[in-house]
């Protein structure tokens, strides 16, 4: 059924169109082949392995799952879901409003009837109010007078909102969606970049530093392909509009991905092969940067006290930049509790 | 056959016959071929199912090409 040259990262992809566990007609085909339900239960035994196998969440966790609404969230939010209740660990989701019109409030509207049928408590955490104006709105001004292209505007703000967010919330671990096609398309752009430190901080568990600002930020889909996320999305029923990020044109990442789409349909297993060959020399990059890191005394923003590499961080740049409100605390757009069908809503706008 | 793009949000009409090979089979792959679309960024859906890309096709199907791209 297949085949695989251990020195090569090819794959031989299976022949067969029915399951390979039952023989029904295959839903799914990689390296074998899986009808509906058996692709549930490869879908699902994969992201629960990969949890315990990196420890992403443990007993006693206050788990916060980063979500959007997309295809890669609703997936990571159900299975994480499926998993917490499975081992008594609690969990919520934590959304983040950007402010880009016609597609985030899309998929925020697919979240909230997503967590309003399963019952997830939802916190949404928005820009305008947390910085005064919409990535929309910054977006002419960061591009055009500081030649900052939205994705890294809106990486930089996200990343600081999700990390406060959670923290404000008392969580003790933050799950993200990212799955093996971002962590394939992130290690190469590091490395064509030679940015090889930050490569050192990614990984099914992110970072380099541990400090009490910081939640640990985890991985459960990190084995798990884009396609496969969509197809078990869609047969699972969940209600994802397709929106694609307006900005995605302007991004290195689009470019990264149309090309690795591209190599992996001429050699199947090319985008497993990068992620495999990129957690071989983790250890290495971490012993390296991680003692590189420690050699530096550890430093807080001197403007908002959070951890950064310099006397002010990225952050409050940022903020100066483009004329930014700043709050030390985040403000809670809205929380929807969804608990047992009597959901009550609060706001404090 | 009728051939929704998502990501385009269009749906194409294509002549079942004109691209059919002599024994009348055109496949998921050709289709995506003809289309010039990867076949690893989309999932293709006939007639609500989600199928293989050597799945032959029919004329009456209805195809939906749905985009597997994350939106970030």
């Amino acid at each position: 059924m297949e085949s695989k040259d251990n020195n090569s990262n090819v794959v031989t992809v299976s022949k067969a169109n029915t399951c390979i566990k039952c023989g029904a007609k295959a839903v799914y085909k990689n390296t074998q082949a899986y009808c509906k339900d058996h692709f549930f239960d490869y879908f699902e035994s994969k992201v629960f392995r990969t949890i315990k196998k990196y420890k992403l969440l443990q007993r006693g966790d206050h788990v916060c799952v980063a979500t959007s609404g997309g295809k890669d969230s609703l997936a990571v939010l159900y299975t994480t879901m499926m998993y917490c209740k499975k081992y008594g660990i609690d969990f919520f989701a934590l959304a983040i409003d950007e402010g880009i019109a016609d597609y985030r409030d899309h998929t925020l509207e697919d979240l909230k009837d997503f967590c309003k049928k399963f019952e997830v408590p939802l916190h949404v955490v928005s820009f305008k109010k947390n910085f005064g104006k919409t990535l929309d709105e910054v977006q002419e001004i960061a591009i055009k007078e500081h030649g900052k292209k939205p994705c890294t505007v809106c990486g930089i703000l996200r990343r600081s909102l999700l990390n406060k967010g959670s923290r404000d919330l008392k969580a003790t671990k933050l799950v993200t969606g990212h799955n093996l096609d971002d962590e394939a398309q992130t290690f190469l752009m590091n490395t064509l970049k030679g940015n090889m430190g930050h490569n050192a901080a990614m990984g099914p568990m992110s970072g380099l530093s541990t400090n009490d600002k910081f939640i640990p930020r985890v991985k459960p889909l990190y084995l798990i392909t884009e396609k496969e996320t969509r197809l078990y999305a869609f047969l699972k029923g969940f209600k994802v509009t397709f929106s694609e990020c307006p900005n995605i044109e302007l991004s290195f990442r689009k470019q990264t991905r149309d090309h690795l789409n591209e190599m992996e349909s001429d050699m199947p297993g090319v985008k497993y092969g990068i992620v495999r060959a990129f957690l071989d020399i983790l250890p290495d990059l971490k012993e390296k940067y991680t003692r590189a890191e420690n050699r530096k005394e550890f430093k807080f923003c001197e403007k908002c006290g959070e951890p950064s590499s310099g006397a002010i961080c990225n952050v409050c740049k940022m903020e100066d930049m483009l004329s930014l409100e700043t709050h030390k605390d985040v403000l809670i757009e809205s929380s929807y509790e969804n608990k047992n069908s009597d959901e009550k809503l609060k706001r404090d706008a | 056959m009728e051939v929704f793009i998502e990501k385009e949000n269009k749906t194409v009409d294509l002549d079942f016959a004109e691209k059919a090979d002599d024994n009348g089979t055109y496949s998921v792959q050709e289709l995506l071929v003809d289309l010039k679309i990867n076949s690893e960024a989309v999932l293709v859906i006939v007639n609500n199912e989600a199928v293989l890309p050597d799945e032959n096709l029919s004329e009456t199907d209805i195809v939906k090409i749905l985009s597997v791209v994350s939106g970030g």
